[in-house]
């Protein structure tokens, strides 16, 4: 009923094919984002207390949103084009120090271009170790990007020039300045995390429906069937390896500047690499909304399973919480799993099938 | 969407709902970063234990510090940096004036903190660890590397092996290699080695372990090709007993093997089994010795059922530097409140206190640790007070003290410390404060 498309004709192509079709998506979207950019912050601002909102900004809002344009990032590759990638780590280390370099080395260059940069770079090091996808396929791949994680890992712990010869191998960022104003407030970190991670996921929603996408999806239901009605495998694959791991640089440069502002190599070991995989695994492969909720359920999920016990009143040790955190959420990863294999963006599909018909269903 | 925003809405409700706690007025808040899991959590354990039932003591015994009681709260790091920074701002604005300071217990940690806690105005607190600069408090306003730093290990080793060989003049063309872990806890000292391999001709090599450091194989199959006079080893965790083992499967001596402090705990050598005997490392001033405040803890604490361990594990090297860690930030709000009066203190008081604590001979007999530590200063300029440790040796079954104080070579740590600090402030633009007028 609150869900029904009947009446909303379609009278131009444009109509038909814009990315929210339905009026009642776009209005939530829209609100969606209002409410991020507008509401959320006056609501933290009023609603809590300094300490309070500090924390959700910087422990909880700004790594979500950073995370979350990586795992678009790798849903780009792995969801759209079919490659599978274990190198997200590596490259947000690129992003990071390559950022991190133009920062220290050119000062007078603007923080969002340094950033941008870092994107850069991570993209031509992913095109770099995606040509091996012309030839192999699969888990083989999967291998070739491990070596691409291990070989950046190293790099950076050994090579004191990508340092700027620190000591002890730890780095740290210069304050990010836009334009002009320093970032220094959770507010101002949050809404400028914000925009870019917007701006991205509208920009990338829009290229995998366009010419681009297709290729890359054609690619990855049967890459010999693209091949012959006409797509170059060669541009598809490495194309999807270049935005890919431009996105992804650009939320390594964020992590590193934004959230972390002092970092070492082990922020992006292979864990990290494993956890965006993780990420869009359960979110959903090949779709933007499924990368934003599979960051919240692999990030968000744990940190609130710690403080369950506490609200309710329950005194348990720290070791005790951690463990049992592990445990339940190892078993809801399972559970979800099992209940929808193709992701919680899957799910959200289904209960909008089921919200269209409802409450009438024939 | 919606139901999307809703869920959002409903969990940050949730989050802020848990956060907001009531609590009393005359509380002073200390947040606990432990890790009891994960894979440093045999090492991670005792310290907190210690930690805490230092802070029961004070409350059982005293009654808090000067009728002002101190509470806890443990945060789980599982020695991940990311969670580490979670629980620091989880924990900051926790008690009536905000948490007191913060001891990360991991270097990686300390680094992502130093950024911020001088935007919070909460002193860290990093008791034989962290970033080897922080001790030039003009620069690292907020930063307390208290009793000794990486750097200062590194130069007591130095110090020791030249007793060894019957002066430093005679390390020259000797052969020390340092077995590290890769990364910032295990680089830090390099540095050091290498000046004083400038200024006293021993020959140095530096051989990196990647974390965790379980497999050594080709890193001791260099070093008995190399057959060095000494090893140092600056790992931590599960790569200590497997440093030991690969010694002796390459027949390298365990009495030339010297771990730095965080390598010469229990669960460092107990692993390692009979191959562990003989091996020695550096002590953090203080070992596994059992003082008069042990007596206390036994006492007040465990005797109330208050322990958060076992009776067994107190007087352990890894517990007794966690109690020590915990005396520290105590003595530190103590010291404030000869500034600012017998109440709860805010950070930026605490960290004034940290600044001007000096805790003499006498001082440290009160408090009932006159053999585990030697007395100590901090000043403005020098943040870390003491630059003192001692040697031990593991005989098996327990470790013996062998060595008698032995003092860092300043003359060649202060210049280090002073140019890394201006880098540092350079780079960050911060204008260092002049510790001639600082009050």
């Amino acid at each position: 009923m609150i869900y029904h498309e009947a009446g909303q004709f379609k009278t131009s192509y444009k109509q038909d094919m814009a990315m929210l079709p339905i009026v009642q998506d776009r209005w939530s979207v829209v609100a969606l984002v209002t409410f991020a950019v507008a509401g959320l912050p006056i609501l933290l601002a009023f609603g809590t207390d300094a300490f309070t909102s500090n924390y959700l900004y910087s422990a909880i809002l700004i790594p979500f949103l950073i995370l979350s344009l990586a795992s678009i990032g790798l849903n780009i590759l792995v969801g759209y084009c079919g490659q599978i990638s274990l190198g997200t780590g590596a490259f947000m280390a690129i992003g990071a120090y390559a950022a991190y370099n133009v920062a220290v080395r050119l000062p007078q260059v603007p923080s969002i271009l340094a950033i941008l940069c870092g994107g850069i770079a991570a993209a031509g090091a992913g095109i770099a170790f995606g040509l091996p996808s012309l030839r192999i396929k699969g888990l083989y791949l999967a291998v070739t990007t491990l070596a691409a994680q291990f070989f950046f890992d190293w790099l950076f712990l050994r090579v004191s020039w990508f340092t700027n010869g620190s000591a002890s191998g730890s780095v740290t960022a210069p304050a990010v300045e836009i334009l002009g104003i320093k970032l220094e407030s959770g507010t101002g970190k949050y809404l400028f995390v914000l925009a870019v991670v917007v701006l991205f996921s509208l920009g990338l929603k829009n290229l995998t429906r366009g010419a681009l996408g297709r290729q890359w999806m054609a690619i990855r239901d049967m890459d010999i069937a693209a091949e012959i009605i006409g797509i170059r495998p060669v541009y598809a694959k490495l194309t999807a390896f270049a935005v890919s791991s431009f996105t992804i640089g650009v939320a390594g440069a964020l992590w590193a500047f934004v959230h972390l502002g002092s970092w070492e190599p082990l922020a992006f070991s292979i864990d990290r690499s494993f956890n965006i995989l993780f990420m869009i695994i359960v979110g959903g492969l090949g779709s933007i909304l499924g990368s934003f909720l599979g960051t919240a359920f692999i990030m968000i999920l744990p940190i609130v399973l710690t403080r369950v016990p506490a609200a309710l009143g329950v005194p348990l040790s720290t070791s005790t919480i951690s463990h049992l955190e592990v445990a339940v959420f190892g078993i809801l990863i399972i559970f979800f799993l099992i209940a929808e294999p193709l992701g919680l963006a899957r799910l959200w599909l289904l209960a909008k099938e089921k919200l269209r018909i409802w409450p009438f269903p024939y | 969407m919606r139901v999307v925003s809703t869920l959002v809405m409903a969990a940050l409700m949730s989050l802020t709902v848990m956060s907001a706690t009531a609590s009393a007025q005359n509380e002073q808040f200390i947040p606990i970063l432990s890790y009891r899991t994960g894979p440093y959590a045999a090492n991670g354990v005792p310290f907190a234990n210690g930690f805490v039932d230092y802070l029961q003591l004070v409350n059982a015994r005293d009654g808090g510090v000067n009728g002002v009681k101190i509470t806890f709260e443990e945060c789980e790091t599982s020695y991940a940096t990311d969670r580490g920074v979670e629980c620091y701002e989880r924990l900051k604005g926790k008690g009536p004036t905000g948490a007191s300071m913060f001891h990360p217990v991991s270097t990686g940690i300390t680094f992502a903190l130093t950024e911020k806690v001088p935007v919070d105005k909460i002193p860290l607190l990093t008791v034989g660890y962290g970033r080897s600069d922080t001790r030039d408090g003009a620069a690292f306003r907020w930063n307390f590397p208290l009793i000794s730093t990486h750097w200062t290990a590194a130069a007591v080793a130095v110090e020791y092996l030249g007793q060894q060989v019957g002066g430093k003049q005679n390390l020259k063309g000797k052969k020390i290699v340092l077995v590290y872990l890769d990364a910032p806890a295990g680089k830090e000292p390099i540095p050091v080695f290498e000046k004083l391999a400038q200024s006293l001709g021993y020959e140095f090599t530096g051989i990196p372990v990647t974390a965790p450091g379980l497999e050594q194989k080709a890193q001791w199959l260099k070093i008995r090709q190399m057959r060095p006079d000494y090893v140092v080893l600056w790992g931590y965790g599960g790569m200590n007993p497997a440093a030991i083992q690969e010694a002796a499967a390459v027949g390298f001596p365990r009495d030339k093997l010297i771990g730095y402090a965080w390598s010469g705990a229990e669960p460092d050598v107990i692993p390692a089994g009979d191959l562990a005997k003989n091996y020695k490392s550096l002590m953090l001033q203080h070992g596994a010795e059992h003082d008069q405040v042990h007596d206390d803890i036994l006492k007040h604490v465990y005797g109330k059922g208050l322990g958060r361990g076992s009776e067994g594990g107190v007087g352990q090297v890894l517990y007794n530097r966690g109690m020590l860690s915990a005396m520290l930030g105590v003595e530190a709000i103590r010291t404030a409140q000869t500034k600012y009066g017998n109440k709860p203190l805010t950070g930026e008081q605490v960290r004034w206190g940290a600044e001007h604590m000096e805790l003499t001979a006498a001082r440290l007999k009160e408090l009932g640790v006159p053999t585990m530590m030697r007395p100590l200063k901090v000043t403005c300029a020098d943040h870390e007070g003491a630059r003192l440790g001692r040697v031990q040796q593991w005989d098996g079954a327990h470790w013996k003290v062998i060595s008698d104080w032995i003092e860092a070579d300043d003359a060649v740590l202060q210049p280090m410390v002073k140019e890394s600090a201006a880098a540092y402030a350079g780079s960050k633009g911060i204008a260092p404060v002049d510790c001639s007028k600082a009050d």
